[in-house]
């Protein structure tokens, strides 16, 4: 017979592991960010003060350093009018983009889900499996796509459409077809699984007590399909937010969005407080929709149960 | 009865045409003997011989493998522990601080996982190059491997644990000879999605490199900045004939063990 104190203890070591693991390298990580934040940018490695070491410094010399942390580098966020435009064009951009994928997306999981059984996991893994080639690879993809003597101005000229290129590489514009389709996937997905599930007899209720096909689905299919819709909305919009490698290699010099200002204030500029400030002050702004994201999905695994 | 209407038809066409036309352009266009992405100058392999050629990028292929290979395999085991505890262990102290810790990571922006990283190097005074990058997609992938597995061990019958350890089993037996046998195919989904993470990141690898560790999306990202090139869509193209490779023997190999179990359980309930 299993002694159940030892159990006990293996249970605890079991647990114990990942989560020293995650603390030490999430959530520390997260403090020290905060803590320089409120430092100094300084020429020096590393490029900040103060430095604390609280096995050299005393007391005194520690409580000194302390106070010298300043509140500069959030000032700077809300006067500096580079970093409030890149978070509203970032809110901006990532939105905008979330309510067309979700006109995109919705046509895609519907025709899935209403496709015969026997394709739909096929149909699933035709969807996710561009998700697993290289999200560098794809974004890359695009630029000899949209590029001035790119395929889509040869072929629209060949076409005759047009007389001259037009440019979309380096616009927002490019920015927001690399953002729909490197996401699609996550939008697809949730609206699917909710879909799919849906009760058929549902809609023929509604049709035989005289609602149209279009008014049958306003007023079961979509509703019902919220939950499955909040999911993919927060799924493109978080990540969208934050996104550089989008805006980076598609947008333009005047494409402005907050992961790729951070970017340059670290690799370019070297302002590590700056930076960090930038970091946190994007943290602040995506808590409500990862809450609200989080709170939904919780309902959802409740209602499954 | 469903019926796929022509609007169902059409907005699937156009949807996947959508997904796949780019990917294909790409890999046709590797194909191309001129040297440019978007003119089309005949057939010719010569940008796979380059790739070949190219000791920079083989070196960062090298690179990107080992860290894929070895972040992977430990995220999968701390994420596999991190899913028991989460699936198992009901309510412990800290419960609460831990599933936010596991699931933060799936929607934090990669800038700022790559930044606190650094930072956290930068503090310890680690020297930063290949190993530094190991440990941060350690951490950032083992979420995924929870989320994956978790799911798994929530929809499976913990009547059959029970069983093993009234019958004896030490729940040491039980997690080796039952529960990891029926969880085993969302545990190597969960390599490989971890493995396909690690392979493709870019921005928590640059935060966390140090000289000497560069990997592939990072040599492709400097070489993109600096413009298109055939020879990176050749690079590209064999990236994406692997990962659809291994991406399909995987779903091969899970859709043989369903059927395998669902006719194991069918001739369980026929035994008398």
């Amino acid at each position: 017979m299993a002694n159940p104190l030892q159990a006990q203890n293996r249970r605890w070591i079991l647990t114990a592991i990942p989560y020293l693991w995650m603390v030490i390298f999430f959530l520390v990580p997260f403090f020290i960010v905060l803590k320089i934040s409120f430092s100094n940018s300084e020429i020096a490695q590393p490029p900040y003060s103060p430095v604390f070491d609280f096995l050299t410094d005393g007391w005194d010399e520690s409580l000194d350093k302390l106070t010298s942390l300043t509140t500069d580098n959030y000032l700077r966020l809300i006067q500096d009018s580079i970093y409030s435009s890149s978070y509203l064009s970032s809110l901006w951009i990532a939105g905008s983009s979330t309510v067309m994928m979700l006109f995109i997306a919705y046509p895609i999981a519907y025709g899935m889900a209403r496709a015969p059984k026997s394709w739909r996991p096929t149909l699933v893994m035709m969807v996710i499996l561009p998700f697993w080639t290289s999200f560098l690879i794809r974004v890359y993809a695009w630029i000899a796509i949209l590029s001035e003597e790119g395929l889509l101005n040869s072929a629209l000229a060949w076409l005759g459409v047009i007389d001259e290129p037009i440019q979309i590489l380096s616009t927002n514009t490019a920015v927001y077809i690399g953002i729909l389709y490197s996401y699609l996937p996550f939008m697809v997905l949730p609206l699917y699984s909710n879909l799919e599930k849906m009760d058929d007899s549902l809609i023929e209720a509604a049709k035989d007590l005289g609602c149209t096909q279009i008014g049958a689905f306003w007023r079961v299919t979509f509703p019902l399909s919220l939950p499955g819709v909040i999911a993919g909305c927060f799924l493109v919009f978080i990540p969208a937010v934050g996104e550089f490698v989008i805006p980076d290699l598609l947008g333009g010099s005047d494409t402005i969005m907050i992961g790729k200002t951070m970017w340059e204030e670290f690799f370019n500029n070297r302002d590590w407080p700056a930076a960090s400030g930038v970091a946190i002050a994007l943290l602040i702004i995506l808590m409500i929709p990862i809450m609200i994201f989080q709170a939904n999905e919780a309902r959802q695994q409740e209602a499954g149960r | 009865m469903k019926r796929l209407s022509l609007f169902n038809v059409v907005s699937l066409t156009i949807g996947f045409t959508f997904l796949y036309l780019p990917i294909v352009l790409l890999v046709i266009y590797s194909f191309n003997a001129g040297r440019s992405v978007a003119v089309w100058g005949g057939w010719s392999t010569k940008w796979y011989g380059s790739v070949f050629e190219n000791q920079q990028l083989l070196d960062a292929a090298w690179i990107t493998l080992k860290v894929g290979v070895l972040s992977a395999s430990v995220a999968t085991i701390l994420g596999t522990m991190a899913a028991i505890a989460l699936a198992r262990h009901g309510r412990f102290h800290g419960r609460t601080l831990f599933s936010a810790m596991v699931y933060a990571p799936l929607v934090m922006p990669e800038v700022i996982t790559g930044l606190s990283l650094l930072l956290l190097f930068v503090a310890l005074n680690m020297d930063r190059g290949f190993w530094t990058i190991v440990i941060s997609h350690i951490t950032f992938t083992m979420c995924f491997v929870a989320v994956v597995v978790q799911s798994r061990l929530s929809s499976f019958d913990r009547s059959i644990e029970e069983a093993a350890l009234d019958l004896g089993c030490t729940p040491f037996m039980t997690f080796f000879r039952i529960t990891l046998p029926i969880i085993l195919p969302a545990v190597i989904s969960a390599w490989m999605l971890a493995f396909t993470l690690s392979l493709d990141d870019l921005v928590i690898a640059s935060f966390t490199t140090g000289p000497g560790a560069t990997t592939l999306p990072m040599k492709i990202y400097s070489d993109v900045r600096l413009g298109v090139k055939p020879e990176i869509n050749a690079i590209c193209s064999l990236m994406v004939a692997v990962v659809t490779f291994a991406v399909v023997i995987a779903s091969v190999l899970t859709k043989h063990q369903e059927v395998e179990r669902e006719r194991a359980e069918r001739l369980a309930a026929n035994a008398p």
